[in-house]
């Protein structure tokens, strides 16, 4: 029922209970940052990084601040993978907090190994403080002239400074890299580095390269994290959901036309048409913004499509008054929406509070239905006023008979 | 239409005011003796869906299975003729590895549609953040309501209009409140995070139309005031009341369509939500004109015989 043409330029985005997918949420622990803001967004960005390994097309990576304005109490991470069905792996790959580090041999290492092979590895190697936390980026280069792979690292400032110092105290020692324990490269310091930036050379295959720098990224997350929830859904499950949605939408518009137009007569049909206007504009505004259609979504957007009839109900009841008291169908137009306006206007207010607060309570289900209700009742308010004004008062007759006054009033009324 | 007498809403106010009194306190009944069925949105937990494309195997065989896995309590209910909707506590790594293996039931192939963990921390984080959600939502209304209806002072103070919408925002949270804890305690339906959604979304509605029937109730008195008529309050209300009247069953009636088509042909995950909708505005259509208006009414006797 619903088909995505791929060479759309605005596709519509749809949630993952749509299109089935896995989702995790992940509480970051940013107690021992200072710089909360920086260290969320680095945090998404190796996030991004993990996420990119995976080929899902289209990954949604938000950082949701704790604090009064979120709602939240703690920092958040989610990451949607539409489409992607292995939990289990995702959680893997995501998830581990693997930690980096780079630590000075010892340079009593051969006796002490010698004396004692079982030797834990804090006496061979000493802790220097840099870690993953102070690396920005690794990636695989290679060698211009033998074409051998080399890993590149790249600190950022507080790190870059933190190297510096220790490759200028220890020239010629050894300074192991070393993940999750294991010593995963033990170079040699050549000379003082000063750029933050730092190279091992190394004899391994492009591949191991690849895996090493891809190790290294994620030994790079700058706060712990736990994963706190995680959701998987149905390829089917999310079609059958969306298919649903829309047959509900198109039945609702159906019958719902219908009634205005029972009821309402010519004025009805003309709302009919500001409706399907409407419907139009607002599946536009989706795409462009893009709002992410989820169940809820949906339903808020159908929800929508009802509410967004009101204020031409309020036009119209307040133009059978008019008519009532005798006035022309033109000049009952005019005063139908101009008395009409105030209420219209006060009352959207209330909506558009309930939409921006609920976006604010928002997960992503509940920010889908604020969004869509939210500007479901801004295009509403627009296309009631505009598209309804304009048709009606293009088919309002200058000179009138019992026909056309009939044709304009409603309900029982003759 | 049906044709009311002007008065008739105004007149018989008292009526509404105990038929509501009566849906209210039946509601905290089922609150305080039943309390909510919360679901993993908000107490944590994990939710699995599985679907079986042969036979479906027996509810006691699965809960048989799962009973061995001593992961403590546990509930199996079909769905849809063809599957089950498992919910359990968080389940850890190997204890889903587990359960998943407890699907696999004689010849059937089954495929896990759905699976769904949240911990128990963000689930009541969550909880705390929704209750926090409504409570703003009505202030914003109500500093709003007192707002707009700030020029109105005469006869009844403008803050008096916010009055009545919070208790008529009350009643309209209260009562599908309870209706849902009522269906929570006999058919399993769970206060989700949808469902607080949908209350909000009651709120605005339910604001929206309120604010349509004080809205008119302002026009009259300005219309009074500009012809220099003297018309008891009680009247003009009545006749804002049957004014709009017209207004408020139709547009509720446009509302009730589309919801009543996403009730029926929508997604299950959106059912109890459209459903709570439904009665959310009829309630809401209900208090507009049967409680916000007259407790207008009654907000003027009372500073009349005060004086």
């Amino acid at each position: 029922m619903v088909e995505q043409r791929l060479e759309a330029r605005f596709p519509f985005r749809f949630g993952l209970d749509l299109v089935g997918g896995t989702a995790l949420v992940y509480r970051a622990d940013t107690s021992k940052v200072a710089d909360v803001d920086e260290a969320m967004q680095s945090l998404k960005e190796v996030i991004e990084r993990r996420v990119n390994a995976f080929g899902v097309s289209e990954p949604v990576i938000q950082a949701e601040r704790a604090g009064l304005i979120s709602g939240n109490p703690s920092n958040r991470l989610i990451v949607e993978l539409p489409g992607y069905k292995d939990m289990e792996e995702a959680k893997r790959s995501l998830g581990e907090t693997p930690l980096l580090e780079f630590r000075l041999e010892n340079p009593k290492a051969k006796e002490i190994i010698t004396a004692n092979p079982n030797v834990s590895i804090d006496e061979v190697l000493i802790p220097t403080g840099l870690t993953g936390q102070y690396l920005s980026r690794a990636r695989v280069e290679f060698n211009q002239t033998t074409g051998a792979p080399i890993i590149g690292l790249e600190f950022n400032k507080d790190g870059g400074d933190l190297f510096a110092q220790i490759t200028k105290e220890h020239v010629g020692q050894v300074l192991a890299i070393i993940l999750d324990g294991a010593i995963i490269q033990e170079p040699t310091i050549q000379e003082e580095i000063k750029d933050g930036k730092a190279q091992i050379t190394g004899s391994y295959t492009a591949q191991e390269a690849k895996n090493i720098v891809r190790n290294l990224n994620y030994g790079a997350l700058p706060v712990p994290i736990e994963n706190i929830g995680a959701q998987s859904i149905g390829a089917t499950l999310g079609a059958s959901a969306l298919n649903s949605g829309v047959r509900a939408g198109i039945i609702g518009f159906i019958v719902l036309s219908l009634f205005l137009m029972l009821w309402y007569r010519l004025p009805g049909m003309v709302a009919s048409m500001a409706l399907v206007s409407y419907i139009i504009l607002s599946l536009i505004t989706f795409k462009l913004i893009p709002v992410t259609l989820t169940a809820a979504g949906l339903a808020g957007f159908i929800l929508s499509i009802g509410m967004a009839v009101d204020a031409n109900v309020l036009i119209f009841e307040r133009t059978k008054e008019e008519l009532k008291k005798g006035k022309a169908i033109n000049d009952a137009l005019h005063e139908g929406f101009s008395r009409a306006w105030l209420s219209i206007r006060d009352s959207n207010i209330a909506s558009i509070i309930t939409a921006v607060v609920l976006f604010w309570l928002g997960t992503s289900a509940v920010k889908g239905f604020a969004l869509t209700l939210g500007i479901g009742v801004l295009v509403s308010m627009f296309t009631a006023i505009t598209v309804s004004r304009a048709f009606l008062f293009a088919v309002a007759p200058r000179n009138e008979n019992g026909i056309k006054r009939f044709l304009f009033s409603n309900g029982f009324h003759k | 239409m049906v044709s009311i007498n002007k008065m008739f809403v105004v007149r018989y106010r008292k009526a509404w005011f105990i038929l509501s009194a009566i849906l209210i306190a039946l509601s905290a009944f089922a609150i305080l003796i039943y309390g909510f069925n919360l679901s993993i949105d908000f107490k944590g937990g994990t939710i699995t869906e599985v679907r079986y494309d042969g036979e479906l195997p027996s509810k006691e065989s699965i809960e048989m299975a799962i009973k061995t896995l001593e992961i403590g309590g546990f509930s199996v209910r079909p769905s849809e003729n063809d599957r089950y909707i498992v919910r359990t506590r968080e389940l850890s790594e190997s204890e889903r590895r587990g359960l998943l293996a407890t699907f696999s039931q004689g010849q059937s192939a089954f495929t896990i549609e759905r699976q769904n963990t949240i911990g128990p921390t963000a689930g009541s984080e969550l909880k705390g953040k929704a209750v926090k959600a409504i409570a703003v939502v009505v202030l914003m209304i109500v500093l709003f309501v007192t707002f707009a209806f700030r020029k109105v002072s005469k006869p009844v103070s403008s803050w008096k209009y916010g009055l009545a919408t919070i208790i008529a925002l009350a009643h309209d949270v209260i009562i599908p409140t309870g209706i849902f804890v009522f269906l929570g305690h006999f058919m399993r339906v769970e206060i989700d995070l949808l469902f607080i959604t949908g209350l909000l979304a009651i709120l605005g509605y339910s604001v929206h139309d309120t604010i349509v029937v004080f809205d008119r109730v302002r026009e009259n008195l300005r219309i009074n005031q500009e012809e220099n008529k003297t018309e008891e309050f009680d009247i003009t209300v009545g006749k804002s009341v049957k004014q709009t009247f017209g207004r408020s069953i139709n547009t509720s009636l446009t509302i009730f369509i589309t919801l009543l088509a996403l009730y029926l042909f929508g997604s299950t995950a959106t059912k109890d939500f459209a459903f709570l909708l439904i009665v959310g505005i009829i309630i809401g259509t209900y208090s507009s004109i049967f409680v916000a208006s007259p407790l207008l009414v009654t907000f003027y006797k009372w500073q009349k015989t005060l004086k």
